[in-house]
C-alpha cells in the first residue's frame, strides 16, 4: 500500500522557509509498486505484423491489445505521453530504458484518461520516488486497463521500426500469452492499420466546453477538439482568448454562429487524409476571414484545406529532441513532436493554395529530415505547425507561438476595426 | 553565421599539470578542440605546461608551447606568434583565470587579440558571485541565500544570520578548493581564513545550507543565433553536500517528471543568454528540495568542465568539439552530428542507456587526511560504465574502479542495521557499499533516505540488486534464467561465483555453456532514431548485437581505467598513441577503457570504441564479439600501466595471443628471486636485500644489511607502505602502523633493501625488439634516491652524468632488456651511489616518463613500441623516419635541457581536526601530476618548471631554513648563495649556528615546541603572519619531526614554496638568476626543427 506521505504543494513561486535541511521539511513521497522480484508479474509477448516475437514480462493490464507500434524518444514525461490522445491507437514503445520513476500526479494529466493502446518498456519503476507523485503507474495502467510489457530488448525493437517502418503489432499476456505463435500473428493482421484511419470521434470531448480567459479577454477562440491536451486549452487562456472547445463533429455553421475571433484545430490521432469532414470545415471558415492556427494533426489539415496531400512517414517524429528550424527568424527551435504523417510541400519558395486561399510558404522544417513542420499563408491570417509548441512533455522553446497567434488575432481585430472606421 | 573569416589563428590555453579538481578531461577537450580547429585551417598555437598530454603532441598545434601558464610567459607567446584570437574556456580554470588575467593586464588590447568561446564579460559575470546571484534572481529563479566575507570577523558576523551550518565558497576557485560546511565558528573561522587565501579576490560567499537536496547539472551549448541547446542532464546519487567531482552521478537525470525538468531547462536557457555564453558551452548546478520542489541554482561555470567530458562521453554529443567550432563563428544547426553524419548538432541527445560515474579516491596516500566529502572535491580520479538499466552501470561502474571492496558483496557484514545506518549517515569513500549493507540486513528504504538523504528510487534499485543477490544465492542451480537475471542486473562472474561458493572461471565456463553472453550496443545520441555511423559501444544482456562484422587485421589495446596517484593520463597517452600508430599501420584498432575523462575513450580515437570495465570477464567478452569476424592479431597489455598488464596472465589462459612482452617474461621482471638471477647473468648489481615476515625477522635482515633500509610490503603498487627506516626503533614502528592490516605475512613478506643514502637515482625508458635497444631518455632525478620516482623532479638529459656513466646504464638496460625478453617497452631504475650502478627495479611496460621524453627529445616510444608489438623491428622505423637514427642515450651539446616536476596535492586533504596533512617526500608516490620546463640550460629549465608547478620561488624577502644534521653540511653553498641574491635568511638555533659560523647572517626563529609565552613568535606564527616567502626543511630525528611537521604543514597552508631536500633547493637557487632575467620560449616544432638541422 502507498505510505504517501507528499506534503502540500508549496506555491511555485513562494520563497520557501530559509531553512535548508530538508529532513526538517517532510520525506520525498515514496509509493511502492505491486511488484517486486520474488513476485514477478506473469510473462508477455510483443508480436509485429511482420511476425517477429519478443517475449517479455506482463506490465500493467494482463490481455490483449493491438494497435500500431511507435517508438518515443522522450527521457521524461511519460505521463504526459500516455494521456496524450494523439497516441489513440498506438502501441508506444519507450526508448527511455527506466519508466515510472516519478509515478503519476494530478497536475501532468494532459486529457481526462490515457490513450495509449498499449505500453513497451524496458524498466519499470518499481517504486515512485518525487513530491508530487499521488500514484505509481502501474496503478493508473492497471485502472485504465492498458496493457504493457517490460524486460523486452526496447533498442532492437526501436531499430526494427527504424528500418522496417511503423507497423500493427499486438501484445498478449495472461491466458492469452498461451495462445499459439499464429493466433497471435492473425490477431495482429486483423488489427486496423493506421493508414486511412479516422479516431477523431474516440477521442474528441462530446459537448462542447469552455474555458474564460485568465487577465485581459482579448476574443474567442473556437477550438476543433481533434484531441486536444490540457497545455494547449491552458496557453490559450493564458493569452486572454475565451476558448470555446467544440466535438470534432461539430459544423461550419455551428461555429461561425459563434463569431469566434479565431479558430484553432488540436492535435489528435489518426489519417488527416482520412478527415475530409474536418477539411471542409476549415475551408469554410478560413474563407469568413477568421484567423487560424493549428498544431500537428491540425497543420496537417491546413495543409489539406489549402489543396495540399498528405503522406505517412516511416516511422514519424516521436519525442522532445527534435530540432525544427523556424525560416522567419532563422532561430533553431528544439521541440516536442509526435505525428506519423506529413503535409507534402516543397520547403523552398512561395506556392499557390490550390483551394484558392492565395500565396503560402513552409515557414517551419525538420532539420533531422526535412520534413514540413510548418506552413504560413501569406494572404489570410492561417498558420500552422506541425510540432506541439505546449511542449508537455518537451522543451518550451516555440511557446512564443501562441504569443503570434494571439499577435495575429489582434491584428486582425484591429484592420477589421479600421476598416468599419 | 558561417565560419569566421577573421580568425587565421588561434592561441589555446591547457589546463597545467593535473591537479584534483582539474584532471585529464582537459587534455581531452583541448585535444577536440586543436584537431577541429586545424581540420578548419585555422593555425593553432597551443600552450601548456603539462607534458602527459596527447594535446601537447607536436602534431596536434602548429605551434606548441611546453611553458608555465603565466601571464608574462602567455604575452611573450602572444607578442612572438601574435594570434588573433585566444580560446581559453577549454583549458579548466587555470586557463579561464589566465584569460582574466591577459584581460585586465591589457594584454589582449595592446596585442588586438580578441577572446574566443567566452567574452570576459561572460566569465565575469559566471564566476563572480554577487553577479551571478543577481542575474539568476532576474531569471526567475531561486538561490541560497548569502552574502560576500571579506575578512574573517565579516564571516562570523553574517553566519549569525544564515545559521549554522553553513557553506563557505571561495570566488574564483576550482574544485571547490578551499570551501566546506561549517557547523561551528571554529571550523567557520579556520575555513574562511584557507577560502580567503585561495581566492585571488580575496572573498568567500557565505550561504544557507541545502545540504540533502537532490543535486543536478545541465550541460549547455548556446551559438550566435541564441540557438541553445541541453546536451545532457546528470543527477548525483550523493546529495548536496558531496562536491559533484566525489558524487555517484547518473545520467540521465532519472528522478525528475518533465515539468521539473522543464524547469530546470527553462532556467538554464534564462542564465546562459545572460550571462552571455553564445560561443560555446557552460554547465549549470542545481538543487531541488526532495520535499517541495523548491529549486535553487547552485553556480555555472563559462567554459567545458569535468561534467562535459563527462556529458561528452555519456551522449556521445563531444561538447569540446562543437564549442571550438562555435568559437570560430559556426551555429549549431551548420554543424553535422557525426554520429548520425545525416542530423544537425542543433538538437538535444536523447539516451536509450543510463550512465553512472563513481569517483576514485586516494586516501590511502594520505593516512592522516579527513575522509570525509565534502564540498572541496578529494578524489583523483572516475570510471564510468553504460549499461541499460541503472543497476547494471552501477554495478559496472563500480568494478570499472578496480579497488577492493568497491563493489557489492553478500559476504559476512557484522555491523548492526544501526551501525551501517550511522556510517552511512557520514559521506565517504565506498558509503554506496554500506548502504547496500545497510539495506541488505534490513534496514528500510525510508531509514535509509534518512540517513543518506538518496533518493528512494535509487535505493530501491540497490534493494532490487540485494533482491536479484538473494535469488542468485537460493535457486536450485545456476540456470538460464537465474544467470541472464543476475547479469541484467550487472553482477559479474565473480559476484555470482561468491553468492553461489564457486570461482569466477567456473561461473564463466557454466555462463558460456548456458550461451549467455552479452551483446554490444551502441551510443548514439538518438535512442536509434538514426542510424549510427560511430562504433561506440556498451555490453548488455539483451537480445541484439550492434558489432558490425570486419575482415580486417585487429589489434585490442586495453586502457588504464580511472586515473590514479601513480596512474594517470601518462598512461592514456601511450594508448592513443599506439592507436595512431597501428591505425597509420593498417590495423583496426579496437579500445576498451572505462575513464571518461580520457583522449582513449574519444569516440575518434581508435576504429572502435568499448566502454567497458577493466576485468578480465569485460575484456574477455569484448574480445570474444570482436573474434566473431576478421583476425585478431592480439592485445596491447603493456601501456594500460598495472591495471592492463595485471590482465594479461587471464587473456593468455584464455588462448588469446598478448602482443609485445610475454606474461612470462613480464613476471621475470616483478618476481626477485626471478630477476636477481637476470641482474646475476648480466652482471649486475641490486641493493643488498633480503625478506621478513615478522619483526624480528625484519631486524635481523636490516642489521645484516646494514640501516638505512628500504621496507616495503610485496605485491602493493605505487609505493604504498613504502618507508625508510633509520633503526631499529622505527622499524619498530613501522611494524606496529601496519599490524592488523595483514599486508606483512608469511607469502606477503616485507621486502627489505638496503637504502642508498645521497645516490643519484636514474630512470631509463627504452625499446627492445629481440635484437636492439634503442634507449629513449636518459633521465637523472634532481632528488637523491628514496623519493619515488613519480614525485621526484627529473632532467632530461642528464646534467651531472658523464658519458662513461650514461655508457654503463646503457649497458645495463640493454642486459636487463634481454634478459625479461623484452618485446616492447620497458623502464628500469638505477642508482649511482660512490660510483657503483645498481638496479632498483625493471617494469616492462610503459612508465610515466613516455611523453615526457616523447617532448623533451621528440622521441615517440609508444608508437614505435605498438609497431614493434606487432613485429617492425627498430632497424625499420629508423628506416621509416619513425624513430631518430640515434637515441636518447647521447643528446647532442646544443640541445635543450627538459625538467620534469610533480604537483602535489597537500593543500586539498585536511586531518579530521582541521590540519594540514604532512607534505615530507618519501617512496611513496603522492603527486597527482607533473609539469615540464624545457630551455637551453638547466637553471632555466628548472626555473620554468617551478613557475608551472606553483608559481615559483619568489624572487626577494625571507628563506626559513631548518633542516636535520645529516643536511647541514650541504645546505651551506645553497644559503651563501641565497644571501649574495640578496634574500633574508631565518633559521632555527641548530641550523643557525652553521650558517653563521659559515658567515652567513641568520636571524634566529624559535621552533614551535620551544616556544616559551605568548609573546615569543615561533616559526609557524611567522609563515602565518606572512613573514616568510621560502620555506626550506628536511626531515630529521623523531623529535624534530613534530616541529618540521608543524612548519611543513603552515608552509602549506600558506601556499609557501617548500623545499624538503637540498637537491631540490640547490636546483631552485641555480634558477633564480634566469628567473630574474625573465624567459624566452621556444616551440616544441622549433626544438624539432634544430634538432633536425643537428643532423
Amino acid at each position: 500500500m502507498p505510505d504517501s506521505t507528499a506534503p502540500d504543494q508549496a506555491e511555485p513561486n513562494q520563497a520557501a522557509p530559509v531553512d535548508g535541511l530538508a529532513n526538517e521539511a517532510g520525506a520525498s513521497a515514496t509509493l511502492q509498486s505491486t511488484f517486486s522480484v520474488s513476485a514477478r508479474p506473469g510473462p508477455a509477448v510483443l508480436v509485429l505484423e511482420d511476425g517477429r516475437r519478443f517475449v517479455g514480462r506482463s506490465f500493467g493490464s494482463e490481455g490483449q491489445t493491438l494497435g500500431e507500434i511507435v517508438f518515443a524518444t522522450g527521457m521524461t514525461g511519460y505521463q504526459e505521453t500516455l494521456t496524450d490522445p494523439s497516441y489513440a491507437g498506438q502501441i508506444v514503445l519507450m526508448t527511455a530504458p527506466h519508466i515510472g520513476n516519478t509515478g503519476m500526479n494530478d497536475e501532468d494529466m494532459e486529457s481526462r484518461q490515457i490513450w495509449v493502446a498499449g505500453f513497451i518498456v524496458r524498466e519499470p519503476a518499481r517504486i515512485a520516488s518525487n513530491f508530487r507523485a499521488t500514484r505509481t503507474l502501474d496503478d493508473d495502467l492497471e485502472a485504465s486497463g492498458v496493457v504493457g510489457i517490460s524486460g523486452i530488448d526496447t533498442r532492437a525493437i526501436t531499430r526494427h521500426i527504424r528500418s522496417a517502418g511503423a507497423m500493427k503489432s499486438g501484445i498478449f499476456s495472461g491466458d492469452l500469452f498461451g495462445l499459439s505463435d499464429s493466433e497471435q500473428l492473425e490477431r495482429v493482421l486483423a488489427g486496423a492499420a493506421m493508414r486511412g484511419r479516422n479516431l477523431s470521434f474516440e477521442v474528441s470531448t462530446v459537448e462542447p466546453f469552455s474555458i474564460p480567459a485568465q487577465g485581459e479577454r482579448i476574443g474567442s477562440v473556437a477550438v476543433l477538439d481533434l484531441g486536444v491536451k490540457t497545455s494547449t486549452l491552458s496557453y490559450l487562456a493564458e493569452r486572454g482568448f475565451e476558448v470555446l472547445v467544440l466535438p470534432q463533429s461539430v459544423t461550419a455553421e455551428h461555429v461561425l454562429s459563434l463569431k469566434p475571433s479565431a479558430l484553432f484545430f488540436s492535435n489528435g490521432p489518426g489519417d488527416p487524409a482520412a478527415s475530409d469532414a474536418h477539411v471542409t470545415l476549415l475551408q469554410e471558415v478560413l474563407r469568413a476571414g477568421i484567423p487560424y492556427f493549428g498544431i500537428c494533426f491540425g497543420n496537417q489539415l491546413l495543409g489539406r484545406a489549402l489543396g495540399f496531400r498528405t503522406y505517412k512517414l516511416p516511422f514519424g517524429h516521436r519525442g522532445i529532441n527534435q530540432p525544427v528550424l523556424d525560416k522567419t527568424t532563422g532561430r533553431v527551435e528544439i521541440t516536442s513532436q509526435n505525428h506519423g504523417f506529413a503535409v507534402d510541400m516543397p520547403i523552398e519558395g512561395i506556392h499557390e493554395s490550390r483551394a484558392g486561399f492565395g500565396r503560402v510558404e513552409v515557414s517551419h522544417y525538420s532539420l533531422n529530415d526535412q520534413v514540413v513542420e510548418g506552413i504560413r499563408c501569406l494572404d489570410i491570417n492561417a498558420f500552422s505547425v506541425q510540432y506541439h509548441p505546449e511542449a508537455a512533455a518537451g522543451p518550451h522553446d516555440a511557446n512564443h507561438l501562441f504569443d503570434r497567434f494571439r499577435d495575429v488575432v489582434l491584428a486582425a481585430q484591429s484592420a477589421v476595426a479600421g476598416e468599419t472606421k | 553565421m558561417p565560419k569566421r573569416d577573421d580568425i587565421n589563428s588561434v592561441l589555446v590555453i591547457g589546463s597545467g599539470p593535473i591537479v584534483i579538481g582539474q584532471a585529464c578531461e582537459f587534455d581531452y577537450s583541448g585535444t577536440q578542440a586543436c584537431r577541429v580547429l586545424r581540420e578548419e585551417g585555422v593555425r593553432v598555437i597551443l600552450v601548456n605546461s603539462n607534458p602527459a598530454t596527447i594535446m601537447t603532441d607536436p602534431d596536434f598545434a602548429d605551434a606548441t608551447y611546453i611553458e608555465p601558464i603565466t601571464a608574462e610567459i602567455l604575452e611573450t607567446i602572444i607578442a612572438k606568434e601574435r594570434p588573433d584570437a585566444i580560446l581559453p574556456t577549454l583549458g579548466g580554470q587555470t586557463a579561464l583565470n589566465a584569460a582574466i588575467q591577459l584581460h585586465e593586464r591589457g594584454i589582449l588590447e595592446k596585442y588586438d587579440v580578441e577572446l574566443i568561446g567566452a567574452s570576459f564579460d561572460a566569465i565575469n559575470k559566471g564566476e563572480d558571485r554577487m553577479i551571478f546571484k543577481q542575474l539568476v534572481l532576474d531569471a526567475g529563479a531561486g538561490v541560497a541565500r548569502s552574502f560576500i566575507a571579506r575578512t574573517v570577523e565579516e564571516a562570523v558576523g553574517y553566519a549569525e544570520d544564515l545559521g549554522y551550518p553553513l557553506v563557505v565558497r571561495p570566488s574564483f576557485t576550482m574544485g571547490g578548493l578551499g570551501s566546506g560546511f561549517a557547523y561551528t565558528e571554529v571550523e567557520l573561522r579556520r575555513i574562511v581564513t584557507d577560502g580567503l587565501h585561495h581566492s585571488p579576490t580575496t572573498e568567500v560567499l557565505l550561504e544557507e545550507s541545502i545540504l540533502g537536496w537532490k543535486e543536478y547539472e545541465l550541460e549547455m551549448m548556446r551559438d550566435t543565433a541564441d540557438n541553445t541547446v541541453v546536451v545532457c542532464s546528470i543527477e548525483n546519487v550523493d546529495p548536496v553536500g558531496v562536491h559533484t567531482g566525489d558524487s555517484i552521478t547518473v545520467a540521465p537525470a532519472l528522478t525528475l517528471t518533465d515539468r521539473e525538468f522543464q524547469h530546470l531547462r527553462d532556467i538554464s536557457i534564462d542564465i546562459i543568454r545572460a550571462v552571455g555564453v553564445d560561443t560555446g558551452g557552460c554547465n549549470i548546478q542545481f538543487a531541488i528540495n526532495p520535499a517541495d520542489g523548491r529549486v535553487i541554482v547552485i553556480e555555472m561555470n563559462p567554459r567545458v568542465s569535468r561534467s562535459s567530458a563527462l556529458a561528452s562521453k555519456a551522449t556521445g554529443f563531444p561538447i569540446a568539439k562543437i564549442a571550438a567550432k562555435l568559437a570560430i563563428g559556426y551555429r549549431l544547426d551548420e554543424i553535422p552530428n557525426d554520429i548520425t553524419g545525416v542530423t544537425p548538432a542543433s538538437f538535444e541527445p536523447t539516451l536509450d542507456y543510463v550512465v553512472v560515474k563513481v569517483p576514485r579516491f586516494a586516501f590511502e596516500k594520505f593516512p592522516a587526511a579527513d575522509q570525509r566529502l565534502t564540498t572541496t572535491m578529494k578524489s583523483v580520479g572516475e570510471a564510468m560504465a553504460i549499461g541499460r538499466s541503472f543497476a547494471s552501470a552501477l554495478q559496472k561502474a563500480l568494478r570499472s574502479l578496480e579497488k577492493r571492496g568497491s563493489s557489492f558483496h553478500w559476504g559476512d557484514e557484522t555491523r548492526t542495521v544501526d551501525e551501517l545506518l550511522a556510517a552511512a549517515e557520514i559521506p565517504t569513500d565506498g558509503r554506496i557499499v554500506t548502504v547496500q549493507q545497510a539495506l541488505r540486513r534490513g534496514a528500510t528504504i525510508e531509514q535509509v533516505f534518512d540517513a543518506t538523504k538518496i533518493d528512494p528510487w535509487f535505493l530501491d534499485q540497490i534493494v532490487l540488486i540485494n533482491e536479484i543477490a538473494e535469488q542468485v544465492k537460493a535457486a536450485d542451480r545456476l540456470d538460464r534464467d537465474v544467470m541472464i537475471l543476475a547479469k541484467d542486473h550487472g553482477f559479474s562472474d565473480a559476484q555470482i561465483g561468491e553468492l553461489r561458493g564457486f570461482g569466477e572461471a567456473d561461473v564463466r565456463t557454466v555462463r558460456h555453456i548456458l550461451g549467455v553472453r552479452p551483446v554490444f550496443k551502441t551510443v548514439d545520441t538518438c535512442a536509434g532514431e538514426f542510424p549510427a555511423l560511430t562504433p561506440y559501444h556498451y555490453s548488455s544482456y539483451d537480445d541484439e548485437t550492434e558489432v558490425v562484422a570486419s575482415d580486417r587485421r585487429k589489434v585490442v589495446i586495453l586502457g588504464s581505467g580511472p586515473n590514479r596517484i601513480g596512474q594517470g593520463v601518462e598512461f592514456d597517452y601511450s594508448c592513443v598513441h599506439a592507436s595512431f600508430a597501428l591505425s597509420e599501420a593498417g590495423y583496426e584498432t579496437i579500445m576498451i577503457n572505462c575513464n571518461p575523462e580520457t583522449v582513449s575513450t574519444d569516440y575518434d580515437t581508435s576504429d572502435r570504441l568499448y566502454f567497458e570495465p577493466l576485468t578480465l570477464e569485460d575484456v574477455l567478452e569484448v574480445i570474444n564479439a570482436e573474434s566473431q569476424s576478421g583476425e585478431l592479431v592480439g592485445v596491447v597489455v603493456q601501456l594500460g600501466g598495472q591495471t592492463a598488464l595485471s590482465l594479461a596472465r587471464g587473456l593468455e589462459a584464455a588462448g588469446i595471443p598478448i602482443l609485445g612482452t610475454t606474461p612470462d617474461a613480464i613476471d621475470l621482471a616483478e618476481e626477485r628471486g626471478l630477476f636477481s638471477k637476470i641482474l646475476d647473468d648480466a652482471g649486475l648489481l641490486a641493493p643488498r636485500n633480503g625478506t621478513a615476515i615478522d619483526f624480528a625477522g625484519a631486524v635481523v635482515v636490516a642489521e645484516e644489511i646494514g640501516y638505512p633500509v628500504l621496507v616495503r610490503p610485496s605485491y602493493v603498487l605505487g609505493g604504498r607502505g613504502m618507508e625508510i627506516v633509520y633503526d631499529s626503533p622505527s622499524l619498530a614502528d613501522y611494524f606496529t602502523r601496519m599490524s592488523g592490516q595483514g599486508i606483512i605475512g608469511a607469502g606477503h613478506p616485507l621486502l627489505v633493501d638496503r637504502f642508498l643514502d645521497d645516490a643519484i637515482e636514474i630512470d631509463v625508458d627504452a625499446i627492445y625488439d629481440g635484437h636492439e635497444l634503442y634507449i629513449g631518455g636518459v633521465m637523472e632525478h634532481i632528488e637523491e634516491a628514496g623519493i619515488h620516482s613519480g614525485d621526484s623532479s627529473c632532467t632530461l638529459p642528464p646534467v651531472t652524468l658523464g658519458r662513461a656513466e650514461i655508457d654503463r646504464v646503457r649497458d645495463a638496460t640493454l642486459g636487463i632488456a634481454r634478459g625479461i625478453g623484452v618485446k616492447g617497452l620497458l623502464n628500469v631504475q638505477f642508482a649511482i651511489g660512490a660510483g657503483v650502478l645498481y638496479v632498483l627495479e625493471a617494469n616492462p611496460r610503459a612508465s610515466r616518463t613516455v611523453p615526457f621524453v616523447a617532448k623533451a627529445l621528440g622521441i615517440t616510444l609508444a608508437k614505435a613500441a605498438a609497431l614493434i608489438m606487432v613485429g617492425t623491428t627498430i632497424a625499420e622505423l629508423k628506416a621509416e623516419g619513425k624513430l631518430p637514427l640515434i637515441d636518447g642515450s647521447r643528446v647532442p651539446i646544443e640541445s635543450p635541457v627538459a625538467v620534469k616536476e610533480a604537483v602535489l596535492p597537500f593543500n586539498r586533504f585536511r586531518t579530521p581536526e582541521g590540519l594540514v596533512v604532512d607534505s615530507i617526500l618519501g617512496p611513496e608516490m603522492r603527486s597527482t601530476g607533473e609539469v615540464m620546463g624545457i630551455d637551453g640550460d638547466f637553471p632555466r629549465a628548472f626555473g620554468k618548471s617551478q613557475l608551472a608547478a606553483y608559481g615559483g620561488i619568489p624572487l626577494s624577502g625571507t628563506v626559513f631554513v631548518s633542516v636535520s644534521d645529516r643536511d647541514k653540511r650541504a645546505i651551506i653553498l645553497p644559503m651563501l648563495r641565497l644571501q649574495q641574491l640578496g634574500y633574508e635568511i631565518a633559521a632555527t638555533i641548530g641550523t643557525a649556528e652553521v650558517l653563521q659560523r659559515n658567515g652567513i647572517r641568520a636571524r634566529v626563529v624559535t621552533k614551535f615546541s620551544e616556544k616559551t609565552g605568548e609573546d615569543d613568535v615561533s616559526i609557524v606564527e611567522l609563515i602565518r603572519r606572512e613573514e616568510i616567502q621560502i620555506v626550506i626543511n628536511t626531515p630529521g630525528g623523531s623529535t624534530a619531526r613534530a616541529d618540521g611537521y608543524e612548519i611543513r604543514a603552515a608552509a602549506v597552508a600558506g601556499d609557501l614554496p617548500l623545499f624538503t631536500t637540498i637537491a631540490e633547493l640547490s636546483a631552485a637557487v641555480a634558477s633564480v638568476d634566469s628567473i630574474r632575467d625573465g624567459f624566452e620560449v621556444t616551440s616544441l616544432q622549433e626544438y624539432a626543427t634544430a634538432r633536425t638541422a643537428l643532423l
